[in-house]
């Protein structure tokens, strides 16, 4: 159990596929220009993340090691497809405003990343936890942009939604068109990575400094 | 279908619609190949090459093989597979007959597979309902697109590594998105560029 949550913390914080691995930069920065969006693309990855680690990690043993990325990709393309006829049937306005980065979440390198380095070499439930973690790690991040994009870019949060919010108050205050364009995504990245490579450094100079303390005494 | 569609098409893929900087494909390989402009020039050729023959073969793929069967909902499947292939066997081919670019492109080549926007040309080439001639030329230009902003941010790239003072959290990616950001920004001046 501890194992568990230590591998899903690793996933959403430590290890998290956008802001550490630097990993789907495109669907990142395409997606989150509103919550809705951002929301919808993080949860179709995290799918297509567990089902394909679940699969790849059940034929791990019989996927020859000359074609494995070929049989990798034609896996999580399987799934995509899958995805994709879901969205198009059930929500498809998610699949609309989505448009070509359902199909793209296939050249998603969070994916294969995750096969080959994790579940290619681990059990079935160690790799669907991998992939939730993961899967969190990358729609914890989409969240986090859209948020600060919408609310900046557009004057609203959760647009779309039943509990819509107008925080432009009737249109007295006009909202930076230019954070929800693509210069906004660039930016808004630049500036969660920046902030998370700070609360890195500050928490290892906070070890470092307890570690010393601890050298001085001993 | 006339030259000036064509040549509309070309300016629209390479400056208004820019792959990397308006429609955000091929982010990964912008971010990871600019850090030199030796590395990028190399990449640019390649993507260049494999996206001008990537639209011709899943231009042909779609047409002749997935619409007569009805089989146009396994586009991803069957359009990644290709691509795969095509690579696979782009550079088995260079490999033999012309080892000199292959040594000059050998490293990229692999990367290509994974690249979105290969991926991305075909599925839009298909969403455009554009025709053969139409698809391979707006191939070959969102990967010229592709290599203008490859080069402009590499040079830019470059810059930063010897001559800026940039805040220590800053560095490494971040900046380089910052500096994108500006980059994407003065893209925005062709938006509304009409040629005819």
């Amino acid at each position: 159990m501890k194992g568990i949550l230590k591998q899903l913390r690793e996933g959403i914080w430590e290890q998290n596929p956008i802001m550490v691995l630097l990993l789907g930069m495109c669907a990142t920065l395409a997606t989150s220009t509103s919550v809705v969006n951002g929301l919808g693309m993080g949860i179709s990855t995290t799918v297509v993340l567990i089902c394909s680690n679940v699969v790849i990690s059940l034929l791990r043993k019989v996927i020859p090691n000359q074609i494995r990325i070929a049989s990798y990709v034609v896996i999580i393309a399987g799934f995509v497809s899958a995805v994709d006829m879901l969205l198009q049937a059930y929500l498809p306005d998610i699949s609309n405003s989505l448009g070509i980065f359902i199909p793209l979440i296939v050249v998603n390198c969070i994916i294969l990343a995750r096969a080959e380095a994790y579940a290619s070499q681990n059990g079935v439930l160690k790799s669907a936890i991998d992939g939730l973690g993961m899967g969190l790690g990358f729609t914890f991040t989409l969240l986090l942009m859209s948020i600060i994009r919408e609310i900046l870019g557009n004057g609203t949060l959760f647009s779309g939604l039943p509990f819509e919010l107008d925080l432009t108050f009737g249109g007295k205050i006009q909202p930076a068109m230019l954070m929800i364009m693509p210069v906004g995504g660039f930016l808004t990245l630049g500036f969660i990575i920046a902030g998370k490579q700070k609360i890195t450094m500050i928490q290892n100079n906070r070890k470092r400094k307890i570690s010393k303390s601890e050298g001085g005494q001993s | 279908m006339s030259l000036t569609s064509l040549i509309s098409i070309s300016l629209g893929a390479i400056l208004v619609e820019n792959y990397v900087l308006v429609q955000f494909l091929g982010i990964c390989p912008f971010l990871g190949v600019s850090k030199k402009t030796d590395t990028a020039v190399g990449m640019s050729f390649a993507v260049i090459f494999v996206m001008t023959l990537a639209s011709a073969v899943t231009y042909l793929v779609n047409e002749y093989l997935l619409v007569l069967l009805n089989l146009e909902y396994m586009q991803t499947v069957v359009f990644i597979l290709v691509i795969a292939v095509l690579v696979q066997l782009v550079e088995m081919f260079l490999q033999k007959a012309v080892p000199a670019l292959y040594q000059a492109l050998g490293i990229y080549l692999p990367l290509i597979t994974t690249n979105c926007a290969v991926l991305g040309v075909a599925l839009l080439n298909v969403v455009s309902e554009y025709t053969f001639i139409e698809s391979v030329v707006n191939g070959f230009a969102s990967a010229v697109g592709f290599s203008l902003a490859l080069l402009l941010f590499s040079t830019i790239r470059e810059r930063l590594e010897v001559s800026a003072d940039i805040p220590k959290a800053f560095e490494g990616i971040p900046i380089a998105l910052v500096s994108s950001a500006l980059l994407a920004m003065s893209f925005m001046g062709f938006s509304g560029l009409k040629v005819f």
